[in-house]
């Protein structure tokens, strides 16, 4: 039996609900929030806080060691170290970014459609897209790059494809949850069309169990453009990303210099930060809330 | 047994509550839940707990077995087992006398009883781990347990799984696990709210068998008085966490004290209207002939005959699966019907919703059992109530929000409610706005699928009240889908009785409720426990002559 | 006896046919991958000096004249024999990944072995301890650890366990003369990264698994008959539970592959993932083709045991009334 409070007091303005939200959140969320922040920060202004620029040849010297004009030294073309990381910050989230918002769009769009209409729209969708994630994304990935060649672009829509099978799944299970409903069954009754029923009834009903999904899908298409990268067949030279940065640079790690891991270390910090915010918004929306 | 009182020696109470406070979590709040109550039984007696959701009960009655919910807390109290207070204990040591000294039984034994073990390993269980039994003894006690409780074929019942046995008897295979470690108390929450009236007699018959039998103590939750009054000695009154009024139950009965208790007779007493014939001016508003659905092979309507006069209210009555909600989702449009027609208005009405036009759509409506689902929480009551007006009047500005207000007024709510989402709403404001939305489009039809099942009494008093004098004002018809003849004593012109997709009895109220002639009709009119201590005897009595 | 045929054999057939559908359209779409490629498949093998003539002879030589569906029978019934074409480099395509193959299987049995039943232990750990420090350390430890990317922890294991301490060498190119121990030896670094990469994937789900069966109300009924803690879990959780578990498991399989690939290529592991990636660079396509539909069928296979798996242990569908 269900014990909720019958009456709750009216909300009181939204910005003051969040700001007590965000302080009421564990130390790992606010960590990430923090981190998030930082990140974003860096991203935005990278060439103001760069010293050099991303692709500028500053050194003669590859693999120069750290100093002072080169902080985190050289790379192997004798480019800055620390500059690129910078910039890297900016073209890896981006990509990541919009490679999300895509698959997004996508996912959410087709998971709708296909949970209001149901019948053999609804079965040819979701028998493909069973079909694509019957194979680990990383090896149709590959597959598909090997023969369209890796561009950024190729790179942004075969991810972006492949991750929207995640949101179409989510999306169209959460809209059919809703879509069982009494008010969506009464707005049917009324004679609504169903594009209304979409937007109006289920849409937002659904938003806050795919925001979360949202945030964890990033982390997943960040790591797996990095990996790609690091493969060497995501992201292109001379463009600075951190998964390329690394692999460039590898030849250091066998004489022991951790330089070339800092690229790696900084797409884990941000991934983890990510992760921390968004498992406590998930963790706050199913009840399982630690304490208590 | 209600006659006798428990003998009056100064013996230890099995349970002593006192002044026990326990407060739960939700959204990030802590509310009292239990509000200093304190309750003593003696041994052998049964103590009904009696309060409508959100009371308290469920969590009381945890609470006897020194258990609390996650999100709750203990913040006052103590719960006394002969003499300790199992509060004060570590959860270890709590664990220990669980199932053995005190048992308890749940709403939903569907729910309860793990799928993957036989029934038999699930109830011997305790027994063999702490009840000091041999799996031999262990399993002949159940076996007494299951003749005492009328369970069909005892010798096998044990080796079935829990799908593979009916709810009734599931419920009754749950009270023999109970008893299995002759526990001193057995708290039962709300053990046959979950079944049919039909099957509920039955249960209610084994589980005071056993009661009286072992001798055993309970306290025995429920939100219904009628069946509180046949098990239980004395009653406690819960509301809001706390003891309104405790009596024997003859003094409950016949002389409630408290305001709240005596609200629990609101829909009883509600008075019934025996001259006033609403419809049969001119042609029926709507006239079903022969009518029947399918899902897939399974038919699910048989030749249905019925029809709804304009102003008047037809209740259709019966059971869970006997058809009743399927025949409103065929008169609305959500289902589609297979053989025979619906007249509306003297035309045929068009079979799915997308093939009726707005004009008809609009005139028949529908209102749902539970507020909760059949509103959009992200929707404010503005949106939900003017979406119907824009829709079929193309009401905009500053005049749909005029109407808006109109019809809040008209369901007794004002304006203050106007910009609240169903989240700020009281179950019973839920049902209003419901309503509401209903009368926004000036239906002259509106089916009503167990609208007042999911409200307290007082509530369901109010809105049927309402009910009736929007009828008289807007002259609509209401199809009246319920199980609770209460209710349909309180409203209805006529009664169509329905079992098994058919409809088995039909006419004007007074007829079918006081000289029902199919035997159907008679078992369920039977199976509604009286609002009177002894009902049930005169039932065990009736069946042994 | 009844003549209908048991529920658990018609189940399991229509998912043995789903599978199979899955892996029917997923080969269509390996086999198309071709037709997109620019130039022709015959020029590609014969090089870009190759003469008109040549490449005429090369396409009747491969069918390439028939109609698609036929070449894609045929592709299908050569692949399913273990016959999959010559690579773009002039050898047969399993020549150059069959004993690569070997070596990928046996990196990832070994992980799998110790991976499954070690994750599953700690997946009902934490949900037997909920709340409780070991619960919350290894909920944020695991977190951490799958938004961290593979090639990041094989470094950090390398620079550690190799370089630093010189327990372990760095590369782990084994060939086929060495002796047993030498190639486990240096297959350890290898089987640890895949491991801590896994492991955190896998016991974050089956913890999830068994908390979403401990909310159900035959759980708080145990606890209310007095069922120890433990009991509750094992006995009554846990048997409940085995059919999430087991998807969760074969899905986190394909954590298991792309991290085999990542991890082949650090530490210069003769591997398919390897093979795959070097064919990827070099864009020779029936490499590629073979690579996919290897780790696509065995991918599809593990979740159709998992799907069989989950109906067994279905009581209603074990058992019907």
């Amino acid at each position: 039996m269900q014990q909720s409070l019958e009456v709750r007091s009216v909300a009181p303005n939204r910005l003051l609900r969040a700001l007590k939200l965000v302080r009421s959140a564990p130390p790992t969320a606010k960590f990430g929030m923090v981190v998030v922040a930082i990140y974003a920060f860096v991203a935005l202004f990278a060439p103001l806080l760069a010293p050099y620029g991303e692709v500028e040849v500053v050194s003669r010297v590859p693999f120069e060691p750290w100093s002072a004009s080169h902080l985190l030294g050289t790379d192997q073309l004798g480019r800055d170290f620390l500059s690129r990381l910078i910039f890297g910050a900016r073209n890896s989230i981006s990509i990541a970014l919009l490679t999300t918002a895509i698959s997004f769009v996508i996912g959410c769009l087709l998971g709708v459609l296909a949970a209001l209409v149901g019948g053999i729209v609804d079965q040819a969708i979701s028998r493909l897209v069973d079909a694509l994630m019957s194979v680990p994304d990383l090896i149709f990935t590959l597959m598909i790059l090997s023969i369209f060649g890796s561009s950024v672009t190729n790179l942004i829509l075969i991810i972006a494809v492949l991750t929207s099978t995640r949101f179409y799944r989510i999306a169209r299970a959460a809209a059919l949850n809703v879509a069982s409903l009494d008010f969506v069954e009464h707005a049917k009754v009324r004679g609504e069309s169903l594009l209304w029923i979409a937007v109006n009834e289920v849409f937002p009903n659904i938003l806050p169990l795919i925001l979360s999904e949202l945030g964890m899908r990033f982390c997943f298409i960040f790591l797996n453009i990095a990996a790609l990268s690091f493969l060497g067949v995501g992201i292109q030279p001379p463009t600075a990303e951190w998964g390329s940065m690394v692999r460039d640079n590898a030849a250091l790690i066998n004489m022991g210099d951790i330089t070339p891991l800092i690229p790696a270390a900084a797409i884990a910090f941000l991934a983890i930060a990510v992760n921390f915010v968004v498992d406590w918004l998930l963790n706050r929306a199913s009840g399982l809330s630690e304490e208590g | 047994m209600k006659g006798q009182t428990v003998t009056a020696t100064p013996t230890v109470p099995v349970i002593d509550i006192v002044d026990l406070k326990i407060e739960a979590k939700s959204n990030d709040q802590w509310s009292k839940i239990v509000n200093g109550v304190s309750l003593s039984i003696r041994p052998g007696e049964v103590l009904g707990l009696v309060g409508e959701s959100g009371a308290g009960k469920s969590t009381l009655g945890l609470a006897a077995l020194g258990y609390l919910r996650p999100g709750a807390k203990v913040t006052g109290g103590e719960v006394r087992l002969s003499g300790h207070n199992i509060l004060a204990v570590p959860e270890e040591e709590r664990r220990k006398f669980r199932g053995t000294k005190v048992a308890y039984v749940a709403q939903s034994a569907q729910a309860a009883f793990n799928p993957v073990h036989r029934l038999m390993d699930q109830i011997v269980m305790v027994a063999v781990d702490r009840g000091g039994m041999t799996r031999g003894t262990a399993e002949k006690r159940a076996l007494d347990l299951f003749r005492a409780l009328q369970l069909p074929d005892p010798q096998n019942f044990g080796r079935r799984y829990p799908h593979q046995v009916s709810g009734g008897q599931l419920q009754r295979a749950m009270v023999a696990m109970a008893m299995i470690c002759n526990p001193t108390l057995i708290i039962f929450d709300e053990p046959t709210t979950a079944l049919d009236v039909t099957t509920q007699v039955e249960v209610l018959i084994s589980i005071r068998k056993v009661i009286e039998d072992y001798g055993v103590a309970a306290i025995y939750i429920t939100h219904d008085l009628a069946v509180v009054a046949q098990v239980a000695h004395r009653v406690a009154v819960l509301r809001y966490g706390e003891v309104v009024e405790e009596a024997p139950i003859a003094q409950i009965m016949e002389r409630p004290v408290h305001p709240y208790t005596k609200s629990l007779w609101a829909v009883h007493e509600m008075p019934v209207d025996h001259d006033a014939q609403h419809g049969g001016k001119g042609a029926p508003l709507l006239a079903i002939a022969g009518l029947g659905a399918h899902y897939g092979d399974f038919q699910v309507l048989t030749s249905i005959d019925l029809e709804v006069g304009r102003g008047e209210t037809v209740a259709l009555v019966g059971e869970s699966g006997s058809g009743k909600s399927t025949l409103g989702r065929v008169i609305v449009g959500l289902k589609e019907l297979s053989s025979g027609q619906v007249i509306y208005d003297g035309k045929p009405l068009q079979g799915t919703i997308r093939r009726r036009s707005l004009q008809t759509l609009k005139q028949i409506q529908i209102i749902y059992q539970s507020a909760d689902t059949a509103l959009n929480p992200r929707q404010t009551v503005r949106k939900i109530i003017g979406r119907p007006l824009t829709l079929y009047q193309g009401l905009r500005g500053a005049r749909r929000e005029a109407r808006v207000q109109e019809l809040l007024n008209l369901v007794e709510l004002n304006e203050t409610h106007i910009d609240r989402t169903p989240g700020q709403l009281s179950g019973g404001q839920k049902q209003r706005i419901a309503i509401a939305r209903a009368l926004a489009a000036d239906p002259r039809l509106i089916v009503c699928d167990e609208i007042t099942s999911a409200l307290d009494k007082v509530v369901q008093a109010e809105v049927l009240r309402m009910l009736m004098k929007l009828q008289a004002r807007l002259g609509v018809s209401y199809l009246f889908i319920t199980h609770d003849i209460e209710v349909v004593r309180a409203i209805a012109d006529r009664v169509a009785v329905m079992q098994n997709g058919r409809i088995v009895e039909q006419g004007g109220k007074d007829q079918v409720l006081a000289q029902p002639h199919a035997d159907y009709t008679r078992k369920l009119l039977d199976s509604v426990p009286d609002m009177a201590v002894g009902w049930l005897d005169g039932i065990v009595a009736e069946r042994a002559a | 006896m009844t003549t209908k045929s048991h529920p658990i054999l018609s189940m399991a057939a229509s998912r043995i046919g789903l599978g199979l559908l899955s892996l029917v359209i997923v080969s269509l779409i390996i086999f198309s991958a071709v037709s997109f490629l620019p130039g022709s498949y015959a020029s590609a093998i014969l090089g870009q000096n190759a003469t008109q003539a040549a490449i005429s002879a090369m396409e009747i030589k491969l069918g390439l004249n028939r109609p698609w569906f036929v070449r894609y029978l045929a592709w299908l019934g050569a692949a399913a024999t273990g016959d999959m074409g010559l690579s773009f480099s002039g050898r047969p395509v399993m020549a150059l990944i069959g004993p690569r193959l070997k070596n990928t299987l046996v990196l990832a049995s070994i992980t799998a072995a110790i991976a499954v039943p070690l994750s599953i232990t700690l997946g009902i750990v934490c949900a037997r301890y909920r709340g409780r420090f070991i619960d919350k350390f290894l909920s944020t430890s695991t977190l951490a650890s799958i938004s961290i990317p593979e090639f990041f922890v094989a470094y950090v294991v390398m620079m550690v366990l190799a370089v630093k301490l010189q327990l372990f060498p760095s590369m782990a190119g084994i060939r086929n003369g060495m002796g047993l121990g030498e190639q486990l030896y240096r297959m350890v670094l290898p089987i640890l990264t895949l491991l801590l990469v896994i492991l955190a994937h896998m016991v974050r789900n089956t913890r999830a698994a068994i908390l979403s069966v401990m909310a159900s109300p035959y759980v708080e009924m145990a606890r209310l008959k007095g069922e120890p803690e433990k009991r509750v879990v094992i006995r009554q959780a846990l048997p409940n539970a085995i059919g999430p578990i087991a998807s969760v498991v074969a899905l986190n399989l394909a954590y298991l592959i792309s991290g085999v690939v990542v991890i082949e290529v650090v530490f210069v592991y003769p591997g398919v993932g390897q093979a795959m990636i070097d064919a990827v660079r070099n864009r020779d396509v029936p490499v590629i083709q073979a690579c996919a539909l290897i780790f696509a069928a065995a991918y599809i296979g593990f979740n159709l045991i998992a799907d069989i798996i989950s109906i067994v242990s279905n009581p209603r569908l074990l058992h019907p009334r």
